[in-house]
């Protein structure tokens, strides 16, 4: 391989002439691969500059990578080539994939230690660190943003139909009794969805305590097998294509393209990430409101507690050591109470730390913001269960995209329920089998 | 004498007109969109007139005061484009013109191993053999460069392909004559075949040029510094917003700006683009 | 095929070859190589742990019924694609050709999609279409059309059959309106002093003129449709709903690209480079042959 490497650089001298190289200045300059776009994005860069100007030894360098798929597809393909940045975000779905990239991964409860800089796990939100954490307690990357899905609702809309806008629904049969109010005085739909996998399938099977997978979803070990064709979750989607052909319910996309539905005022509830706060202060005009996700009144382990979504910070290996006892630095910054209370303003994600969680509760930020405490409530109603810690599958986006072509297969009718969803936890299976043997080393 | 029935002619100018209307809309209403505040594009249904902000929108994107972070000012991603979309014309046009003038007049062995080589390249787009690619660019430490930008892209035989069927075309006394009087093969490349190819190389110009401008999976990948960006990868970049809405005024607006150079240099070289392609298919 | 003419030299062609090899080589020949040897290969994504498995990924890629249906999807949509944009631009073409005092100014207008990257045309048409927003998705609603390419998947085609096929009417359009004023007016005014009509002029004398243009305008169109595509479909449905977008080079993308998983896609990318040989091969006989019947 080396050879055939010189003999091409020998080759490519006669065609290309002049090769950029970054002249090394003070301070250290560290890469820092990122995934968030938009007013996101903006305050991302505040959190880097604000690092940035506390010292003069380090500076992190934010680089937007386009999505967290493109940003963590362009991450692995520079660490093949060597060219990879020092840290690197990754969302929630890929943390099985680069848990199990031991040689290219630095976990952060080592990385700390090695670097001297103070580290306490417990000082993070259990239902945020669990997901990161393996079975003996180690955290291996380093949570940032952090969010859950919540069920946003439009309160002029639950005014006019003669709801109590401070009575959201809290049962599945409720959501559909007020949809059905709220259309009859001329809405033209109840609620929509985004992230349909996330919300309706994961966090579903959470907050009522019925297991994703097997070997506590996926902790235990990668011989873990997909089990969510259960009843609880199938009658679930039958409600949803029964109310979706009743027009109650409005698939609008894969992602969050149905926040317009929900912004312009033509659906009344939208079940989505808590980190839309931001986007849906500045864009709707009409008082809302964030509530609980509804379940299943006669489920009695419901409800238990949400999962996590977003992103956390993977430290990639390869660097020298002046780099790692920075970005051991610009972690320690970032998880301060007041960096993280800002940032938890800013964009809607959770405080990830308990200090900065008590922090905005003493200024009085939830008294001023009503709802804005839904997400991290949600995640501690309870103490995680084994079905409720999280998930931890492999091929984790390639099984998204089936459980995502499977429920469209639902909505628009070509499939019931049932055979979606075996269909998709046998595709799922067949992706687990794969990433078990992509990973046996 | 063809007869000249009216209603046919009146008919056809209509038919034109809703064809140029149906092409245009999709570019009307994205400039329509980019004349607007985003609460008007938000709300059902959207304005099919401009709107009273275009000044604002557009100084607004091209003075960075909403740039996406991370994203450098329009005017240099514009640039950035522009070097590479020049860079991949040129680089094909010039090595694709030689290579084809070897394989068609010269005779030499391995000749059609050269061939073949060059050939089975024609068709596959770079998109299908990304990551390999990456990793050569990245062993040869292009990423982040002009060159990483351009040579890949470059690795094509399209150009090459078409000077060829040209120079097929070009009648063989046209070489006798040269020869006779005493003309090698460089001041025969340089007299008569370059001059006799220059429609053609407008035309490939004219390709090749928004092939390049219009690149986005590749440099995507292979730049890191927002300083090295290009508008396209810029525009997604400005839709792909976290959580939140995009901003359709300024994704618009960024667009149309977008346009210009590619519709420029078409609108330019109009003529020569036609003739260039459409001599080879007579 | 060789010219009967030519010249010998022992250095020039060589040197003439050599830069369009050495990029060919390196960014071509050699990721072309890595692929065909990573679909051979199980890897995890860092390429940390790798086995060498022969052609397990191709044998399951036969029997896996998503690829048969990205097959099956890859020809309905170039099929449509090419159909659509060389019948609107041939349209389009007759009609300018008839009012040749405008002809040059309605090219230029009907000119301005071919600069549109396909990138971008995705979001304009994604734009118009968005069920919320979209201005086409208001009239049809207006009309009581129920349109919603997010959950029906014909809805779904047909809407990225438009956006990839309107980019390329202006080119098609551009090739038909000089192919037609090729056409030596002398047999058109023949066949119309036999009394033919334009209609009855257009099929038996105009169409039958056109067949070489029509036939390089229908590999351009195809290739475009299979390759090129990928960005209009990734800007617009990601492939779905249910897979009802997934064209072949969007499967390589998405399932290298974002499903990490390099040994499939490696392996659906050496398929594609197969068809393009064999398409290759038999356009090279077939322009060799036309090129010697000397049009």
């Amino acid at each position: 391989m080396r050879t055939s490497k010189r003999w091409l650089a020998a080759l490519t001298t006669t065609a290309i002439v002049g090769v950029a190289s970054a002249a090394q200045a003070e301070p250290i300059t560290i890469e820092f691969w990122h995934g968030l776009g938009g007013d996101t994005g903006k305050a991302l860069e505040k959190i880097t500059d604000g690092f940035n100007e506390s010292q003069d030894a380090y500076q992190i360098k934010p680089v937007y990578k386009g999505n967290y798929t493109e940003t963590m597809t362009a991450a692995i393909s520079a660490f093949r080539a060597q060219e990879q940045p020092a840290i690197v975000q990754v969302f929630e779905v890929g943390t099985a994939t680069m848990m199990n990239a031991e040689g290219a991964i630095y976990p952060v409860h080592q990385l700390m230690d090695d670097q001297d800089v103070a580290f306490d796990e417990d000082d993070y939100i259990p239902a945020v660190a669990s997901y990161y954490t393996t079975t003996d307690g180690e955290m291996l990357s380093m949570p940032f943003n952090s969010s859950s899905p919540v069920m946003w609702y439009n309160k002029d809309a639950f005014e006019a139909a003669g709801l109590d806008p401070n009575q959201p629904p809290e049962t599945w049969s409720e959501v559909a009794e007020y949809s059905r109010k709220i259309m009859d005085n001329g809405y033209e739909c109840g609620f929509s969805i985004g992230w349909q996998s996330w919300v309706a399938i994961e966090n579903f099977s959470a907050w009522h305590n019925s297991p994703i997978g097997t070997k506590q979803n996926g902790f235990g070990g990668l011989d873990t097998e997909l089990v969510f064709n259960n009843d609880l979750v199938t009658r679930h989607i039958a409600d949803l294509r029964e109310w979706q052909q009743e027009g109650i319910f409005q698939y609008g996309g894969r992602r969050g393209e149905s926040l317009p539905m929900f912004i312009n005022g033509k659906c009344a509830m939208w079940l989505n990430s808590s980190a839309y706060y931001g986007g849906i202060k500045s864009q709707a005009d009409f008082e809302f409101g964030q509530a609980f996700l509804p379940h299943y009144a006669d489920v009695e382990d419901a409800p238990q507690n949400s999962i996590i979504g977003g992103a956390t910070l993977w430290v990639l290996r390869g660097k020298d050591n002046e780099q790692y006892q920075g970005v051991a630095r610009f972690f320690d910054y970032l998880s301060q109470p007041e960096v993280q209370f800002t940032w938890h303003q800013d964009t809607g994600y959770v405080p990830i730390t308990t200090a900065a969680y008590e922090l905005a509760q003493e200024e009085g930020y939830y008294e001023e913001n009503p709802g804005t405490d839904t997400a991290i409530k949600q995640l501690s109603l309870n103490e995680p269960t084994p079905n409720s810690k999280g998930l931890r599958f492999g091929n984790f986006v390639q099984i998204r995209d089936v459980i995502n072509e499977e429920l469209e297969a639902v909505w628009s009718g070509d499939k019931s329920a049932e055979d979606a969803l075996d269909s998709a936890v046998e595709r799922g299976n067949q992706l687990l089998r794969k990433f078990e043997r992509q990973n046996a080393s | 004498m063809i007869e000249r029935r009216r209603g046919l002619t009146i008919f056809s100018h209509a038919v034109l007109w809703g064809g140029i209307l149906t092409v245009i809309l999709p570019v009307y209403l994205a400039f329509v969109a980019s004349t607007h505040p985003l609460e008007d594009v938000l709300s059902a249904p959207i304005p099919v007139l401009p709107g009273d902000q275009l000044i604002e929108n557009y100084t607004a994107v091209l003075t960075g005061s909403v740039a996406n972070f991370g994203s450098a000012p329009v005017l240099l991603l514009l640039a950035n484009s522009l070097v590479m979309a020049l860079g991949i014309s040129i680089g094909k046009i010039a090595i694709s013109v030689i290579s084809a003038y070897a394989i068609v007049y010269f005779r030499f062995p391995l000749r059609p191993l050269f061939f073949w080589l060059i050939f089975v390249t024609l068709m596959l787009p770079v998109e299908v053999r990304i990551i390999p690619t990456y990793e050569v660019a990245a062993n040869l430490s292009l990423l982040n460069s002009y060159q990483g930008l351009i040579l890949p892209l470059i690795a094509s035989a399209t150009a090459t392909f078409l000077f060829r069927q040209f120079f097929l075309t070009i009648p063989d006394q046209m070489l006798e004559a040269a020869r006779i009087d005493g003309a090698g093969p460089i001041r025969f490349f340089i007299d008569i075949v370059l001059p006799l190819s220059r429609t053609n190389i407008a035309a490939l110009f004219v390709i090749l040029f928004i092939y390049g401008w219009n690149q986005y999976l590749w440099p995507l990948l292979i730049t890191t510094d927002q300083d090295m960006g290009t508008i396209v990868v810029g525009i997604s970049n400005l839709v792909q917003v976290t959580e939140a809405e995009p901003r359709w005024p300024y994704v618009m607006a960024t667009t149309v700006l977008a346009l210009i150079p590619p519709v420029v240099v078409i609108v330019l070289m109009q003529r020569q683009f036609v003739r260039g392609l459409v001599e080879q298919e007579k | 095929m060789l010219k009967r003419v030519h010249f010998k030299h022992p250095v020039l062609p060589y040197l003439l070859v050599a830069p369009q090899l050495a990029v060919t080589l390196v960014f071509f020949i050699w990721p072309a190589g890595q692929a065909l040897w990573q679909s051979m290969l199980v890897e995890d994504a860092f390429g940390l742990s790798t086995e060498f498995v022969w052609f397990e990924n191709y044998l399951a890629l036969l029997s896996d019924p998503q690829y048969l249906n990205s097959i099956k999807v890859t020809v309905v949509f170039t099929v449509s694609v090419t159909a659509l944009g060389i019948g609107s631009g041939l349209f389009l073409a007759s009609m300018a050709d008839r009012v040749i005092r405008f002809a040059t100014g309605y090219r230029t207008l009907l000119i301005t999609p071919y600069a549109v990257a396909p990138a971008v045309a995705g979001v304009l048409w994604l734009f118009m279409f968005n069920p919320t927003v979209g201005i086409l998705a208001y009239l049809m609603h207006g009309l009581g059309i129920s349109w919603n390419p997010l959950v029906n998947g014909s809805d779904a085609m047909v809407m990225v059959i438009i956006a990839a096929a309107w980019k390329q009417i202006s080119y098609n359009f551009v090739f038909f309106l000089a192919g037609l004023q090729s056409i030596p007016r002398s047999l058109i005014e023949a066949a119309a002093i036999d009394g033919a009509g334009p209609f009855r002029r257009f099929w038996t004398v105009i169409f039958p003129l056109l067949s070489p243009t029509t036939f390089f305008l229908m590999v351009v169109n195809l290739v475009y449709a299979f390759f090129e595509t990928f960005a209009t479909i990734h800007a617009t449905t990601s492939g779905g709903p249910a897979n009802a977008t997934n064209i072949m080079v969007y499967k390589v993308y998405r399932d290298g690209f974002e499903g990490l998983d390099l040994g499939s896609s490696a392996a659906q990318s050496v398929v594609l480079m197969l068809i393009v040989i064999a398409l290759t091969i038999i356009q090279f006989r077939y322009v060799e042959k036309r090129v010697e019947y000397g049009t």
